[in-house]
């Protein structure tokens, strides 16, 4: 099949089976597996996976093909953003056979959901200042600690963990990465309620959970760098919108902006210009990355720069939209008091602006690092959260 | 659409790059315009018949190669008529003129474009063209004239009869404008000239110089933030500094993609042109000024100096960014592309 009848193909399977919104009622998980066991079924999950671990082991060009046909929908996919986006491509990238084998498959039907436990109330874009404690126990390990900012926790079958194992080395050195069942007693999520008054993200906390020494991700103390694989996989990801659903209905976008303003006025013809700009610059920039990632050069830290963008894209539309509207957007459910209200998320989800400047400088420009105080410092010497 | 370089382009961008490291440093751009190595640049490169077609004695090459050298030449901040010849050709493009593109295919003559109307009787020239782009250095001065059969492009020889040319005092120091009058000077009909279509291949090749001179500002201060100390530090450790090069190297991504899109566009999508033409201009000369900008305040007190390079950059950047206009134009003409 050549790519023009592989895109019309996605384009018929999407317009017969993506459901409409019409149904508020249904479970909205049940609904979210029912969709994705059909996706799998159809040869859309995980395109680009290997064919071994139940993935299509098609090319870039063919995932593109597909989400460029799916933009104009929004599906039901959120649930496993998580999954598909980051710590799928981690146990793809760093996990044993058996692992793969046991969790690939069932994330790409839908089976299973997935979260990722990194962040914790000290330890926020210092992830590596983690203190959950994972402490071996013959061939289990026994997880004590607390995590937050863990989206769709409260759904999750399982999670991605990073805890510490040695706190006598500094903080990188002793972190080992683990699959935790999320329905192990012990495991409490307490659902987190955020600035826009949902509650997508949670607090988890871990009392004697036990994992068995098989569902560890990489070598005793080596969790840094699978922590370090998944990050890179959440930011391009998070620029490349993979899992998030289309564009569709969008209140911000330019679209929907001139049916709601007075473009006869110049000032406001300039800033939906300014809009348009934007836009295009960055989603140029986005496929121009998804180009070099066909021939063969991974973006690496620069897809911590489209990260960065969007994030300032999403804050500066937000705004320019309320703006825009004026006082009617602010009030009674209008959808832009939903979108301004949201927009400092991805600003702050996924590293924040500031730490993606750190990437991009460190990494893309290599400029100098700072001078840090906690590289070889053993842990339980170190400062760590918020202290006075 | 083609946002990456092919293996040739790539070497296209190599062969240019080193070329200029060696003949045209940067230590050299202030004694301005030197005819030997443009002699050189398009006897060994052929750059000045890169997008002559091939009837005409050049490389028939499209925008997307000709943006691979501007980007280029912007880099190196190369003085003289390179890009008012550039601007000549695709002028001369469509009307498809064998004496002119022939000459310049060859690298004998060197040209300019200027969009100010002139009086044409048939055989000669009259009128007063203010800011001609490298009008000192050019040989033939290609612009419009109203006739009888609409708006021609005639050809008028600058070192001929009937011309007077004086150098205009330019901010950039690296390259020049004339004020030209033309006074009866013998003057050659080209053919009709496609005016919007020509517009918007002056905005992507003037974007694709606009990229180059941004990078090459962008790894200029990139490179003395990793060997330049104070307080005990190298500059670029410090986020103060990082972090305003990490937005700029933002800036610098989405306009590549931008003038390698807008370039593919003029090469292969014409119905995309004008608005890929309009964006280029609008991101692109904007985002190339303020890098220009902020590396030259990176710099510190030395980067106000008349000896340091960086004001070069800066000049330029501003030079290239009003050289079709205000930028507001760019921006109206998206305005009603996206009827608003």
């Amino acid at each position: 099949m050549n790519l023009d009848e592989y895109r019309r193909a996605a384009r018929a399977w999407l317009q017969d089976n993506v459901p409409s919104d019409d149904y508020p009622e249904a479970d909205p998980v049940s609904r979210a597996k029912s969709f994705m066991a059909g996706l799998y079924d159809a040869g859309y999950s995980g395109i680009t996976w290997p064919r071994q671990w139940g993935g299509q082991g098609l090319t870039q060009a063919e995932e593109r093909a597909f989400a460029d046909e799916a933009r104009h929908y929004t599906l039901p996919t959120y649930l496993f953003s998580i999954g598909l986006g980051m710590t799928g491509p981690t146990i793809v990238d760093r996990g044993t056979d058996a692992q793969r084998e046991r969790f690939v498959r069932p994330l790409l039907r839908g089976e299973e959901i997935w979260c990722q436990l990194f962040s914790e109330p000290g330890a926020g874009s210092d992830v590596a200042a983690t203190q959950t404690r994972a402490v071996r126990d013959g061939d289990h390990w026994i997880v004590n600690g607390q995590k937050v900012w863990t989206s769709v926790a409260h759904h999750a079958d399982w999670g991605l963990l990073l805890a510490r194992t040695d706190v006598e080395v500094p903080k990188h050195k002793g972190l080992t990465m683990f699959v935790v069942d999320m329905h192990h007693p012990g495991v409490t999520v307490r659902p987190l309620k955020d600035m826009s008054g949902r509650a997508n993200f949670n607090e988890v906390f871990f009392d004697d959970v036990t994992i068995p020494d098989e569902h560890r991700v990489g070598d005793v103390d080596d969790g840094w760098s699978v922590a370090v694989t998944t990050l890179l996989h959440e930011r391009l990801s998070i620029s490349a919108g993979v899992g998030m659903g289309g564009q569709k209905d969008d209140p911000a976008s330019l679209e929907a902006l001139r049916t709601m303003v007075d473009t006869g006025d110049p000032y406001v013809r300039d800033q939906l210009v300014e809009l348009h700009i934007r836009t295009r610059a960055l989603a140029l920039f986005n496929q121009r990355l998804a180009q070099e990632t066909r021939a063969g050069v991974f973006p690496g830290a620069r897809g911590s720069a489209a990260k960065l963008l969007l994030a300032e894209l999403t804050l500066f539309r937000a705004d320019l939209a309320t703006q825009l509207v004026g006082p009617e957007a602010v009030v009674g459910g209008h959808p832009l008091a939903g979108v301004i209200a949201s927009a400092p998320g991805l600003a702050l989800g996924g590293g924040t602006n500031e730490i993606m400047r750190n990437i991009v400088g460190d990494r893309v420009l290599g400029l100098p690092p700072e001078p840090r105080m906690d590289k070889n410092v053993p842990f339980k010497d170190l400062k760590v959260g918020t202290q006075a | 659409m083609k946002l990456v370089l092919s293996p040739e382009q790539r070497e296209l961008r190599e062969a240019v790059r080193a070329f200029l490291r060696a003949a045209a440093p940067l230590p050299k751009v202030r004694e301005g315009y030197d005819p030997a190595v443009y002699a050189r640049l398009n006897g060994e490169l052929g750059l000045s018949g890169l997008i002559v077609p091939e009837e005409h004695g050049g490389a028939g090459a499209g925008m997307a190669e000709l943006a691979v050298a501007l980007e280029e030449t912007g880099a190196a901040l190369l003085p003289g008529p390179f890009l008012s010849t550039v601007f000549a050709t695709i002028a001369a493009g469509p009307v498809s003129d064998k004496e002119l593109l022939t000459g310049i295919a060859d690298g004998r003559v060197t040209a300019t474009l200027d969009r100010t109307e002139v009086l044409f009787d048939g055989t000669s020239a009259r009128g007063t063209l203010p800011q001609v782009l490298s009008g000192m250095e050019a040989d033939v001065l290609v612009a419009p004239a109203r006739t009888g059969d609409g708006l021609v492009l005639v050809a008028v020889e600058l070192a001929g009869p009937g011309v007077r040319r004086t150098a205009l005092d330019t901010l950039d120091l690296t390259r020049g404008q004339a004020a030209v009058v033309l006074d009866g000077a013998p003057a050659r009909p080209l053919g009709r000239a496609p005016e919007a279509e020509l517009h918007d291949r002056l905005c992507v090749a003037l974007a694709a110089e606009q990229l180059g001179v941004m990078r090459a500002a962008l790894d200029a201060i990139v490179a003395y933030a990793k060997i330049r100390v104070a307080f005990g530090r190298y500059i670029g450790s410090y986020q103060g500094v990082k972090h305003k090069l990490a937005d700029m190297h933002g800036k610098l991504e989405q306009a590549e993609s931008i003038v390698r899109y807008a370039a593919w566009a003029a090469d292969e999508s014409p119905g995309e042109l004008p608005g890929a033409a309009a964006l280029a201009q609008a991101y692109v000369g904007r985002a190339c000024f303020e890098v220009a900008r902020d590396h030259l305040l990176l710099y510190g007190g030395v980067g106000y100096t008349w000896e340091h390079d960086a004001h070069l950059f800066y000049k330029r950047a501003k030079a290239d960014e009003v050289l079709l206009g205000p930028p507001r134009l760019h921006r109206a003409r998206l305005a009603d592309l996206l009827e608003l």
